[in-house]
């Protein structure tokens, strides 16, 4: 156990630095001068070298790169170049409106998604089968933000259930309205992942020795399947959750601005729109620090989901 | 492969055989060919887009503005008076050349990358499938916005943007088989028989690993045509006034409070292509490796 926490944490740290470096040496590939480019084709020569010079553009790339690492490792991930409030606070301060989310989603995913799959698993080639298997593909079919848009028109504008602008959340109700339409939209999509994978999971299982071996010895049907053969089936559902987090990060982008809710994804695209490069840089820190924690927490999950895996 | 050695002349030639593997992989699983129907169809709306567009997707026009479907025109105008129907047709052409360019050319490097991982093994197999790994846990919607805002927004951009994010999933894919392939007699007979290791990976591990890797092509091209759209609704697409169904959706939404058939129609599109072509590639690999049935 002890061996395989450290490997995969040192892979960690090795993906962590890699994306560091990808991250340094990408805001610096770009055409043109970055400090060029924030004030615009008018500004003088002396502005761009100010700019250069408190950007810290006019030290080597050596220089540039370890200073770049060491304030990523201290926590300095200097100020925003629009609001000049430092990049961590700005993060800091909508993170937990996508942790929320995100979090609301994974839950709703998994509650929608699992019981499904298995439904479709026991009455393979069947009516329910089918059903479950045309409507997941289609769910997977959604472009994130149409289907959040289709959402927002019906429940929204048609049925004026929920408020069309979702950042309130002052009431309990008023929280509950905020972030049902927005989770709901991940949720789905998630759950169509996690039919598909807990179906084909629990037929591979119940084909096992051991579900016949019940199956002889008089086991009712359902605790073969939710007891015996659902537990061995959600290995690869964990690995597919933790997997599909990169995918919801990305879905829960396009979410928050249909529904015009704070959090990382309304940050980078107005960072991107208005070329704020030292919060990009933070952002994109963020989003791998995210991934390989998610990572680490998967690895762990195996060993709570299948006391057989000693993490060896 | 159980065959006696005199069946071997009565085997068809390798074209005919591709073509029969192809039809009875389709007539495993009926939907794809409903899959493969609707994609044809979008495929030639957008060819013939020209001749079939009632209206210039461009011409704005202050008088028609903002029209309720059926009233002149099909599906109704949008805020600048252009015709929806017109833009939703030629909206398909930059839909599906960036889907396809992009699903190419993440195909051919992704294949190429991961046939030589599995090939050669060892150390350079762990380093670079360790490198699409990293590449792979990262969001790639996240990725692609940030390569394409770096870029630009420009047509071959977005390709490139596009292409780099599903690069990794190619690679593995390729990967996996290749181990597989390269045990096999054939290539120990190749080897005997003194054939260069290039010879081997192109006419013998990529024929073989070949239809997995297309099933793969025709789920990736859903997958690219959603990262355009969603690319274009957040403002990365190609630039206005060419008409892409995210961008449309993005014009519309602008006015979705009074006139919301605007976003209905694009949306509508894009669900069709992705769908058909999601069952089109579903279908097919059931029928190519019946263990990973409903599997994403």
């Amino acid at each position: 156990m002890g061996t395989f926490l450290v490997k995969r944490l040192l892979f960690s740290l090795v993906t962590l630095f890699a994306v560091l470096t990808l991250v340094f040496l990408v805001v610096r590939i770009v055409p043109g001068d970055p400090a060029q480019i924030i004030l615009g084709d008018q500004a003088d020569a002396t502005a761009i070298a100010a700019l250069r010079t408190r950007l810290g553009l006019d030290r080597s790339l050596p220089e540039q790169y370890f200073g770049f690492l060491a304030g990523a490792l201290r926590g300095d991930w200097g100020v925003s170049l629009v609001t000049g409030r430092p990049v961590i606070q700005e993060i800091v301060a909508v993170l937990p409106w996508t942790l929320e989310l995100t979090f609301v989603s994974m839950i709703l995913g998994t509650a929608i998604g699992v019981p499904l799959g298995v439904w479709a698993a026991v009455n393979r080639n069947r009516m329910p089968d089918y059903f479950t298997r045309l409507t997941s593909l289609l769910g997977l079919s959604f472009p994130p933000f149409v289907s959040a848009i289709l959402l927002l028109i019906v429940f929204s504008l048609i049925l004026n259930w929920f408020p069309v602008i979702s950042g309130n959340r002052s009431t309990p109700w008023a929280w509950f309205q905020s972030i049902t339409l927005p989770a709901l939209n991940l949720g789905l999509i998630m759950a169509a992942y996690i039919t598909r994978v807990t179906r084909s999971a629990l037929l591979e299982v119940m084909q096992e020795d051991y579900v016949r071996t019940a199956r002889a010895k008089g086991v009712p049907w359902n605790v073969i399947v939710w007891r015996h053969a659902l537990r061995n089936a959600l290995i690869p559902v964990v690995t597919v959750v933790g997997l599909y987090l990169g995918i919801l990060i990305g879905n829960s982008v396009l979410t928050e601005i249909v529904f015009n809710r704070p959090g990382l994804g309304k940050l980078i695209i107005g960072a991107l729109n208005q070329r704020d490069y030292t919060m990009l840089q933070g952002m994109m820190v963020i989003y791998t620090l995210i991934v390989v924690v998610v990572n680490v927490l998967t690895d762990l999950a195996y060993a709570f989901v299948d006391p057989r895996v000693k993490l060896s | 492969m159980s065959g006696s050695i005199h069946e071997a002349p009565a085997a068809p030639p390798p074209r005919r055989r591709w073509l029969k593997t192809t039809v009875s992989a389709f007539n495993a699983n009926k939907t794809s060919w409903l899959g493969l129907v609707i994609f044809v169809v979008v495929l030639l709306l957008a060819v013939f887009a020209p001749w079939l567009s009632p209206h210039d997707p461009v011409e704005q026009n202050v008088l028609t503005k903002l029209k309720p479907p059926f009233d002149n025109f099909y599906l109704g105008t949008d805020y600048y008076g252009r015709d929806i129907l017109s833009r939703l047709l030629y909206g398909a052409r930059i839909s599906l050349v960036i889907g396809i360019a992009s699903t190419v050319l993440a195909l051919v490097i992704g294949s190429i990358i991961g046939i030589l991982a599995g090939w050669h093994g060892g150390r350079l197999d762990i380093v670079v499938m360790q490198m699409m790994d990293m590449l792979l846990a990262f969001p790639s919607l996240i990725l692609g916005l940030i390569l394409v805002a770096m870029l630009g927004p420009s047509m071959t951009n977005i390709i490139i943007a596009i292409a780099l994010t599903s690069i990794p999933s190619f690679a593995r894919i390729a990967r996996a088989p290749t181990i597989a392939v390269k045990e096999r007699e054939f290539i120990d007979a190749g080897r005997a028989l003194g054939f260069s290791d290039l010879r081997l990976m192109s006419g013998h591990i990529l024929p073989n690993i070949f239809p997995e890797i297309l099933v793969m092509g025709s789920l990736w091209l859903a997958n690219a045509i959603r990262t355009e759209a969603s690319l274009a609704f957040i403002g990365l697409g190609v630039k206005p006034p060419i008409p892409t169904w995210g961008g449309m959706i993005r014009e519309g939404f602008e006015n979705i409070l009074d006139s919301y058939w605007l976003v209905l129609s694009p949306s509508i599109a894009i669900l069709i292509v992705v769908f058909g072509l999601n069952i089109l590639g579903d279908g097919l690999r059931d029928a190519i490796d019946p263990k990973l049935k409903g599997e994403r």
